[in-house]
């Protein structure tokens, strides 16, 4: 995973709520392998018309350069656990997500691939899309520091954010998860065989012969 | 100070600590086509699956539901889910096999699911597994990694919400609409991230089937599982299942299942009730679950939340009565409603009765289609002019080549109404089975209620198929 120590670049304001992971990604592109990446689908069916012409009043069509930081509104990433949606974000560019609330699978596939959210309140979100603007005039440049916790630009009063410390530690280093757990193996091992000795039902078919 | 059920589970699966999270052993790890990001993962990393045994595979998401709509990409995912699964020697349910249907159907059937374990799957509706007194809730490709080559997760313990849903739902409504019910409540953001308990007399009065819808649609509140603890409608329904223990195993694990409710001095972090008595058939008229109204309402102005951006994406204006509300097309199936009582549910509608639009039915398991024609449920959709489909995901994400075309409208059993979700362009209306089939018998939203039904939802059954089966109400 990517290390996110400090991330400079332009945001995008997408003033919605429920954004759900059939937008963020729509089911029929889900099919591709991780190296083909999934950036040009994101937020495909509302950026582009059915002929594939792109949305000109779209936000992120109204760029001049790719942003890294999105706001939105609650509910960020609702519905599937298709971690696809956050592959397509971060495959496009963006590295923070600010948004009112996050549905819990989306905020933890994140987590794991070096996508940053921060649930802001509607006053914080209302000055950062205030500062960012409408996305037609030459890009404001912010910079979000994971490690002081805040976000700053040229013009912008510095906004404080919270963060799961053990998700920072994690986001810091780019550490994988699994790597880490494998050493907790000899734990595991000692657990399953306590486990297992007193509950040999929930191995399917062990136990027991088979009724009739 | 008293534990809840999930907090009995927690504990007992707990291998340590650290950083405020919980290292969590799974019992069942369930994979369908959408593994194969996980697979990769462990693959280049050259890492083992280490529980074969507990790992079960299922082809569900790109199963066609007819051949001539089958697409390329179907063939291909499912043929990638069995070369991964046969790689690692792990049990899945190919086409084919008699065992398939949708993951959150057929697990259950086969008696994968039980209480007290701790599920996941690559797939939101995880939570449906709830039912059976398990923990239960979807996980990510990166987490579907860690499960195969650990067998445990990392899991942050979620804040606990109980739901009372208090009294008896009345006649012509059922456990999704009780579920919309709660949803328009609460709020699709109601429970985030909450590990949510169902109580109370109309819970009980759930059979298990009905408890799965519910718990299902729980993920659409923003929850992370819900459960209903064990009682005796839950053992029943396990034993002599073909994968459940069995004899003397089984006998000892429903002794462990009945310790697994909650104290009743537990506490939550939040407490809802519900009176079902107050449950109307349910219509979403919008873009996510908790745009919805009874029946008999209509769709809301701007100040009452019909956003203009989503009801121009639906068609609709406000103040139109959602009973007028004309549709092109009709689903049945899906993990929320495509079980055998779902289907009778609906047949009870269509019987002698001839389809305005077209209907898909695509039955959750091959078992449940097995059972439909045995009983003459089959037939009574193909007499009313219904395509009746193979098994599998179908309309509700619409991956296996179906899709409902742009612009049109589908009422539909499933379980969102996301923009999309059934085709670009796609405006669907969630409901119920049996609200369902009485639109694609008239051609428009129509309460089942008010529709010449009263011998059909509460009298005997005309056709032999339906004599002795439960009324309209059974899936609650």
């Amino acid at each position: 995973m990517q290390p996110f120590t400090t991330v400079s670049g332009a945001g995008v304001v997408l003033a919605r709520d429920n954004i759900d992971t059939d937008q963020l990604i729509p089911a029929r592109f889900m099919k591709r392998t991780r190296s083909e990446g999934y950036g040009d689908q994101l937020l495909h069916d509302l950026r582009f018309r059915e002929d594939g012409a792109p949305v000109p009043d779209f936000p992120l069509n109204r760029m001049a350069e790719r942003p890294v930081l999105m706001v939105a509104g609650e509910n960020f990433g609702c519905g599937s656990s298709r971690e696809a949606a956050v592959y397509a974000l971060v495959d496009h560019g963006i590295r923070v997500v600010v948004a009112g609330s996050f549905a819990d699978i989306f905020r933890g596939n994140a987590a794991k691939n070096g996508l940053l959210t921060i649930a802001f309140g509607e006053r914080e979100r209302q000055r950062l899309a205030a500062f960012i603007g409408g996305g037609g005039e030459p890009a404001r440049r912010l910079t979000v520091d994971l490690e002081a916790q805040d976000i700053r630009a040229d013009g912008l009063e510095a906004i404080g954010f919270d963060v799961d410390p053990g998700v920072k530690r994690r986001l810091l280093l780019g550490l994988d998860e699994l790597s880490e757990t494998l050493e907790d193996e000899l734990q595991i091992v000692d657990f399953e065989a306590r486990y297992l000795a007193g509950a040999p039902w929930v191995v399917p078919n062990a136990g027991s012969a088979k009724a009739g | 100070m008293g534990r809840t059920i999930i907090d009995k589970i927690w504990d007992i699966h707990e291998i340590l600590q650290r950083e405020g999270r919980s290292l969590l052993f799974v019992d069942r790890h369930l994979l369908h086509e959408g593994s194969h990001h996980a697979f990769d993962k462990i693959g280049t990393a050259g890492r083992a699956v280490r529980h074969p045994e507990l790992t079960f595979g299922v082809a569900d998401h790109y199963a066609p539901s007819s051949k001539s709509r089958a697409n390329a990409a179907s063939a291909t995912m499912i043929e990638r889910l069995s070369a991964n699964t046969a790689r690692h020697g792990i049990d899945s349910f190919g086409l084919g096999d008699a065992r398939r249907g949708i993951v959150h159907v057929a697990m259950p059937e086969q008696g994968l699911t039980l209480p007290g374990l701790i599920i996941v799957c690559g797939d939101s509706h995880t939570a449906t597994h709830g039912a059976f007194g398990a923990f239960a809730f979807g996980i990510g490709a990166s987490e579907v990694a860690h499960v195969l080559a650990t067998q445990a997760l990392w899991q942050t313990k979620p804040p606990q919400m109980k739901i009372t849903v208090t009294g008896s739902l009345p006649f012509g409504t059922t456990a999704k609409d009780l579920a919309l019910h709660i949803i328009g409540q609460i709020g699709t953001g109601g429970a985030t991230g909450h590990a949510v308990e169902y109580a109370g007399d109309a819970i009980a009065a759930l059979s298990m089937e009905g408890r799965m819808t519910l718990c299902n649609m729980t993920i659409e509140m923003g929850a992370r599982s819900g459960i209903v603890p064990p009682d005796e409608t839950t053992f029943a329904w396990l034993q002599q299942r073909p994968m459940a223990p069995a004899g003397d195993a089984f006998a000892a694990a429903v002794e462990s299942w009945k310790a697994l409710g909650s104290d009743a001095d537990a506490a939550y972090a939040r407490e809802v009730v519900i009176d079902a008595g107050a449950v109307a058939p349910m219509v979403t008229w919008g873009t996510s679950p908790e745009q919805v109204a009874p029946v008999t309402g209509s769709v809301p102005s701007a100040e009452a939340g019909g956003d203009p951006d989503t009801l121009d994406y639906m068609g609709l204006t406000s103040g139109q009565r959602l009973q007028d509300i004309r549709i092109d097309s009709g689903f049945i199936g899906s993990c929320t409603n495509g079980r055998y009582s779902d289907l009778v549910a609906a047949a009870r509608v269509l019987e002698g009765r001839r389809l305005a639009v077209p209907l898909l039915v695509s039955p959750g398991s091959i078992e449940v289609a097995r059972r439909a024609e045995e009983a003459g449920i089959a037939d009574i959709f193909r007499a009313a002019g219904a395509e009746w489909g193979e098994s599998g995901c179908s309309l509700c994400v619409g991956m296996n080549g179906d899709r409902v075309e742009p612009g049109e409208r589908c009422a539909s059993t499933s379980n969102r109404n996301f923009r999309g979700r059934q085709g670009p362009g796609a405006r669907t209306h969630l409901m119920s089975p049996a609200m369902v089939a009485a639109a694609v018998v008239a051609g428009h939203i129509t309460d089942v209620r008010a529709m010449d039904l009263a011998d059909i939802l509460d009298g005997p059954a005309a056709s032999p198929a339906l004599a002795g089966s439960a009324s309209a109400s059974e899936g609650a």
